[in-house]
């Protein structure tokens, strides 16, 4: 369907704008999940009323035991759900402290919905170039070796609308909510190829969902080599069906796209399919007149996450700047604060284990003298890249680029402690 | 203490290291004999620092596979293998013309995509624009996002058409296309596009001939990382 990255739309705009346009037919066909209108998409939500709590809780008998257990009902984070089957769900991630993303709070990005999917029907087809095709039972999976690793997904739109439609009013949610940092428990691709035995003219691998749209890339085998997971647990549990239940791919670093959700097939192969979404999608445009494919690996990037819109600093004193930096391309390295719209930059407090791959957390203490300044973060890798000012990537990537935005995010602070999205420089 | 405890202190650490030694050769030696490399990347295991007891191993060696997962029959293979590459390779059997592709598309795909493929909505909930040669000149998506994308003006294969419209639509009948109708679609879009004349009856010969106009507007990701920003 549409791109990726762009802020989302109201339900009720979706719906009569496809209904106005289509007479109401394509409504009554698609798989909208409540036509009634009850479960309206949950734009990050308004502050409730505040819940029930005993004056003095110490006093009183506590609630039992539980199934399941639930938020506290004085937080509620939320997605950005559509109320669509395509296009993006941004995660709340300036709600989260530390590094692992909530489960159930982690973006979603589908292309024609979440299907249901039995495990106990579930396979896995391994063939093409291989010694001998094989097709996986989930037991059968579960059955090889298993690894578990922490490590980042992101959608390569992500940070569109910060670009594309930049205005004061952005949460670090509507900016960059497209990425999530999960331990990721599954088998080694290698450990699976290894069973097939990959021939050597084998050069790269198609990957395929078994969702509507069957969504596939082609993934070059070095990578399929390498550190590719096909994981059949996040956090602990297998995965929701949002984050490819009962099986996806997972290529640390990369481009989550390419992490094929619900993965049902695998075929060794000599050249790329040129599928649509590495051809018609998934490309960056360039300033000079090409367009850049197989661009996989995610850049190195940072974002303070707190304060940030739609924060407001309640008085001059110590703040706490917090904030992501990621990079697909290794560890961080260091990320650099300016609190003074960048004329001095500081070396902010990485979180260990600095992970390859994946979320690490910043964090400096910043003493606010009342007065109107400007926040920034600048995140370095391990190979030396330098998350790169907007100009720069604006005179690189040019105005019209379509992924992989990664330029430095900066706030504005207002004399009465407000923060806006943005900086002039 | 007799004098055999101090021998054992000694002795196991050269036969841990001897161990290891073999494990290591294990390990070269399978991912020398070919693609398959060890099937410990990506996993950082911890050894135990302590030294083991007489009565605990280190765990041995892994086999080169662990002959787990059944073959696949044909069939099942044919079921699911239907992707198409830019050679055509794979293209099936089948046909279709402009006119059928037309009455498919009116019935099937302007609901969505507008009655000339103009899209519909924005955003998304819109439905992209896929019928269109603007702009005319070069190739400016780099430098100015209002350039809407279509098949006729990005799309680098003819063959990607094929695939995805075989393989993810109708959206809300993925795969219910036939070979044929796929055809005539493909005939239709690409003549709709300006890229083939409206007498063209598609089929896998004449798809496999298509070239489209942004074929060599594509180049391989030339990023590295380091300290040039590309």
């Amino acid at each position: 369907m549409s791109d990726d990255g762009t802020p989302p739309i109201s339900r009720r705009t979706l719906i009569v704008g496809a209904a106005a346009a289509a007479g109401g037919t394509l409504l009554a066909r698609l798989p909208l999940t409540d036509a009634a209108g009850a479960q309206a998409p949950a734009q990050p939500a308004p502050t409730p009323a505040a819940p029930a709590a005993p004056a003095d809780p110490s006093r009183v008998l506590g609630a039992p035991t539980s199934a399941v257990s639930v938020r506290s009902p004085f937080e509620t984070p939320a997605r950005t759900p559509t109320g669509f089957v395509t296009g993006p769900s941004f995660s709340p991630i300036h709600r989260f402290e530390g590094t692992i993303t909530p489960t159930d709070l982690h973006f979603e990005r589908h292309h024609g919905g979440v299907p249901t999917i039995d495990p106990a029907r579930h396979r896995l087809l391994v063939h093409g170039l291989v010694e001998r095709p094989l097709v996986f039972s989930m037991d059968e999976l579960k059955q090889l070796p298993a690894v578990s690793r922490i490590c980042f997904l992101e959608c390569s739109g992500n940070g569109r609308s910060a670009y594309r439609n930049a205005k004061r009013e952005l949460s670090p949610q509507d900016i960059d909510g497209l990425t999530g940092n999960s331990e990721w428990t599954g088998v080694l691709l290698s450990t699976l190829l290894r069973e097939a035995g990959v021939r050597s003219d084998a050069k790269w691998m198609i990957a395929e969902g078994g969702d509507g749209p069957k969504l596939s890339r082609s993934i070059p085998i070095e990578k399929a080599l390498d550190d590719a997971i096909v994981a059949y647990a996040q956090n602990g549990e297998p995965m929701r069906p949002s984050s490819g239940y009962p099986v996806r791919l997972v290529l640390p670093g990369w481009e989550a796209n390419t992490c094929i959700k619900w993965l049902r097939r695998l075929e060794l192969v000599d050249a790329p399919r040129m599928f649509r979404d590495e051809t018609s999608k998934y490309t960056d445009p360039l300033p000079d007149g090409t367009a850049r494919q197989f661009s996989f690996e995610m850049d190195a990037k940072s974002i303070i996450t707190h304060p940030s819109y739609p924060d407001r600093i309640a008085k001059p004193g110590w703040v706490q700047i917090t904030g992501l930096a990621w990079s697909g391309r290794g560890k961080i390295d260091r990320v650099d604060v300016t609190t003074d719209g960048g004329r001095s930059w500081t070396v902010a407090e990485l979180q260990a284990p600095v992970l390859s791959k994946a979320h690490t957390r910043f964090r400096l203490m910043w003493e606010w003298d009342g007065k109107p300044t400007s926040l920034m973060s600048r995140a370095v890798d391990e190979t030396g890249y330098v998350q790169p000012r907007l100009a720069d990537f604006r005179r690189v990537r040019g105005n019209g680029t379509d992924f992989h935005f990664n330029a430095i995010r900066g706030w504005t602070v207002e004399a009465d402690g407000r923060v806006f999205f943005g900086v002039d420089v | 203490m007799t004098a055999l405890q101090p021998r054992r202190m000694h002795d196991r650490p050269l036969r841990i290291a001897l161990l290891r030694a073999v494990l290591l050769a294990t390990a070269v030696s399978l991912a020398a004999c070919g693609r398959d490399t060890g099937d410990d990347r990506g996993a950082e295991r911890t050894e135990a620092r302590t030294t083991l007891p007489s009565d605990v191993h280190a765990a041995p060696a892994r086999p080169a596979r662990f002959a787990i997962g059944r073959t696949p029959t044909e069939s099942e293979i044919r079921a699911w293998d239907r992707d198409v590459g830019p050679d055509g390779r794979d293209l099936p059997a089948g046909r279709g013309t402009y006119a059928q592709g037309a009455a498919a598309y009116a019935q099937k795909c302007a609901s969505c995509h507008g009655a000339r493929g103009e899209g519909m909505g924005t955003g998304h909930a819109g439905f992209p624009r896929i019928i269109g040669r603007d702009p005319r000149e070069g190739f400016p998506f780099g430098v100015d996002a209002r350039h809407v994308k279509t098949v006729g003006n990005y799309w680098p294969y003819a063959t990607t058409l094929f695939d995805y419209v075989r393989r993810a639509m109708p959206l809300t009948a993925p795969g219910s296309l036939t070979d044929d109708e796929t055809y005539a679609l493909v005939a239709f879009l690409l003549a709709e596009n300006e890229v083939v004349g409206r007498d063209v009856v598609m089929d896998a010969q004449a798809l496999r001939q298509v070239r489209m106009p942004a074929r060599d507007r594509f180049v391989r990701d030339d990023r590295r990382g380091g300290t040039e920003f590309r």
